[in-house]
């Protein structure tokens, strides 16, 4: 029983880990309507950035909102310097530049801080509930929740979010009705970036900071964001827990997976959702009229 | 002239000239790379990329390369050449680079070339070539094959040795041991366990309660430790790399779990491993050494350390006297230099293999009771280690050398 529970628990903390990334995956697909396969790359970057604050003597909170705001404007940047330019360009071209920034940022963090692991500090208290889920990881739990809940507020209740979805979905009825298409993508960016930035200072604590800290991580992003539905942030961070508990409790009692096809699961997971519900458990079905 | 007495005058010159080639044969032998006064010797070592901190190792060889050749004006009169070439620990970029050192640059020999995949990728090229790999500088088994790759040769114990050493370790201070075993799921994971399941041999499946694997792309080994601790196990035996084995002492804390702590010599490192995990988490934590740590102050009184420093503060000034990297090149270029000693003036490829595979040595900053020992059956070159205790600070050394023989 003890097992059980705790399982499910350590699934809930990973699971957080693979909800916070997810929310930056369907942030920018909400925007750009593509994967950017350098997201978890932005996130490390970012993460690093605040790290870097932290030992030159910043206190955690004034560094944890600044490298909010750098990666936000960095995300605006990487758009308007990279992909402006690219806009006509074929999704092919898109997916080798995300490829490149990924190698990019990979090398440089290591280049800047070497490939040691580092410590990330975490902005809650120490120790863990009897042993069975550290207190971080329940800190971290609140702090996805927080941010969906912002994400949802943003797509539903602003002009801006409504416009920046209908930009993404149908860029020239949208362009007709007066929403600047450029800069809404912009936006698009720098919000997805920002959702790393935090999505990465709450993983560190747990992973240790390392350039290749969010590779793994990514792919679990991924299956999170597909099984909940990749246009649903809801969606997506339920995806996130899902795929959490259902790895560990398969990794634990179905002796055929055990600790060694764990990664598979989560890869099954991915098939399996596209194959019976290509939109995911919580995604709309888009309809285009032909 | 008849055709007799030339015949017979033909004969005598061959006679004389295979005399003089005969006796120039058995005084000097040179393979290529071999003159009068020099001898080239090639490496390949990550200078760039992700492992590049283990290009201290390659800096430190040529620095003792440079006092051999500076004091003692080489071995027995040659210089040693040491060609050091960056790979970026990327096995394409190892096999050129080697390429370049057999085909190009004609070394002797290429000498502590460093990375299991990297070296991997020469394996055969190197054998095929008859080329000796001398050296290398990993922990997989694989390098000890005289039969099957008489041109290869280790040097460090390998993980293998280690599994053995950490079993003895167990059945000698464990009552009742029940193990649980975390390792990564790729040939370096599966030595470790294959050595400590070979030396507990039909007492394995009893003692050894739990075992878990994790991928290098797992975001957390978490789940893992909870099954292990759930196991009942009070040995823990962690064979991760540093991100793993930091993750698994802080879990291990976390979860109030109070096991005798084994710790495997590849993330045995205080700055990589035991301040991230917290130098608090890491008190108690049992590993296996073979040479001198340079940071001890009970050895800083020692000759041997003494010839260390000094080597150091004169041949590589800016190299960190507190990393291991530096103290392994120090020992492992020794070895190299022994072997070219007792080669002679017979420095063919084929006398090298010989050499290196007859040895019995002890090199400044060995452990005491660590020796350096081959011969044509055996190419594991160290196979005994000290158990050392981290103290929170520091490693203390805890009973004694734990010999092995595989």
């Amino acid at each position: 029983m003890d097992l059980f529970l705790q399982q499910i628990l350590t699934g809930l903390a990973n699971g957080s880990i693979y909800a916070c990334l997810a929310l930056a995956v369907v942030m920018i697909y909400q925007a750009i309507d593509h994967f950017n396969f350098a997201q978890g790359e932005m996130a490390m970057f970012s993460t690093y950035i605040c790290w870097a604050m932290i030992h030159a003597g910043v206190p955690y909170w004034l560094a944890f909102f600044l490298t909010i705001g750098i990666s936000f404007l960095g995300g605006v940047a990487i758009e308007r310097i990279i992909f402006k330019p690219l806009h006509n360009a074929p999704v092919l071209s898109h997916i080798i530049v995300f490829i490149g920034l990924l190698a990019i940022f990979n090398s440089l963090a290591g280049a800047i801080w070497d490939h040691n692991i580092k410590t990330f500090p975490s902005p809650f208290p120490e120790g863990s509930f009897e042993g069975l889920i550290g207190m971080h990881e329940v800190g971290m739990f609140f702090v996805t929740l927080l941010l969906l809940l912002g994400i949802f507020a943003f797509f539903r209740f602003t002009r801006i979010g409504m416009a920046m979805q209908a930009a993404a979905a149908n860029p020239a009825s949208a362009e007709l009705v007066g929403i600047r298409i450029g800069w809404m993508l912009a936006l698009g960016w720098g919000l997805a970036a920002a959702i790393g930035a935090v999505a990465g200072m709450m993983i560190a604590p747990i992973v240790f900071l390392d350039p290749n800290m969010m590779l793994g991580i990514l792919l679990y992003g991924f299956a999170a964001a597909i099984v909940g539905g990749i246009s649903s942030p809801g969606g997506a961070v339920a995806g996130g827990f899902l795929v959490g508990v259902i790895e560990n409790l398969a990794g634990t009692y179905l002796p055929a997976i055990g600790s060694e096809l764990k990664l598979t699961v989560a890869l099954v997971l991915i098939v399996a959702v596209l194959l019976f519900k290509p939109n995911g458990l919580f995604g709309k079905t888009i309809v285009t009229r032909v | 002239m008849n055709t007799g007495r030339k015949l017979t005058l033909a004969l005598a010159a061959v006679a004389v000239m295979g005399l003089a080639s005969g006796s120039a044969l058995a005084e000097k032998k040179y393979g290529p790379g071999v003159t009068d006064t020099s001898i080239k010797i090639g490496n390949t070592d990550p200078y760039s990329g992700p492992a590049a901190a283990y290009g201290l190792i390659g800096k430190t060889i040529a620095a003792y390369f440079d006092k051999i050749n500076k004091e003692e004006g080489g071995v027995n009169g040659r210089k040693i050449d040491f060609i050091s070439l960056d790979d970026g620990y990327s096995p394409p970029k190892t096999k050129e680079q080697t390429r370049k050192l057999v085909e190009q640059d004609k070394v002797l020999l290429v000498f502590q070339g460093l990375g299991t995949p990297t070296q991997s990728a020469v394996h055969a090229y190197m054998n095929h070539k008859k080329v000796p790999q001398l050296f290398v500088a990993t922990g997989a088994s694989k390098w000890a094959q005289p039969k099957k790759f008489p041109w290869t040769m280790g040097w460090q114990p390998s993980y293998q040795t280690e599994g053995h050493l950490f079993a003895k370790y167990v059945l000698a201070n464990v009552k009742d041991p029940k193990i649980a075993i975390l390792y990564q799921n790729d040939d370096y994971g599966k030595d470790y366990v294959k050595g400590m399941r070979d030396e507990l041999g039909d007492k394995a499946d009893k003692l050894i309660v739990a075992e878990e694997s994790y991928e290098v792309t797992d975001p957390t080994i978490n789940s893992q430790v909870i099954k292990l601790k759930d196991s009942g196990a009070n040995v823990f035996f962690n064979v991760s790399t540093p991100k793993a084995a930091a993750q698994a002492i802080k879990k291990v804390r976390e979860l109030n779990w109070d096991p005798l702590f084994l710790n495997n010599s590849v993330s045995n490192s205080v700055g990589s491993v035991y301040k991230p995990a917290g130098l608090d988490n890491s008190k108690g934590i049992v590993s296996l050494q073979y040479y001198k740590d340079t940071t001890d102050p009970s050895i800083q009184g020692t000759e041997a350390f003494k010839k260390w420093k000094k080597f150091m503060d004169t041949y590589f000034p800016n190299g960190d006297q507190s990393s291991s990297f530096t103290t392994f090149g120090y020992l492992v270029a020794q070895t190299m230099v022994q072997v070219l000693k007792q080669c002679g003036d017979d420095l063919s490829r084929e006398n090298i293999m010989k050499q290196a595979a007859n040895l019995d040595m002890h090199p400044d900053m060995m452990l005491d009771g660590v020796d350096i020992k081959t011969s044509p059956t055996d190419f594991f070159p160290i196979e005994s280690m000290q158990p050392i205790k981290f103290d929170g600070e520091k490693f203390v050394p805890i009973g004694d050398v734990i010999k092995g023989g595989s």
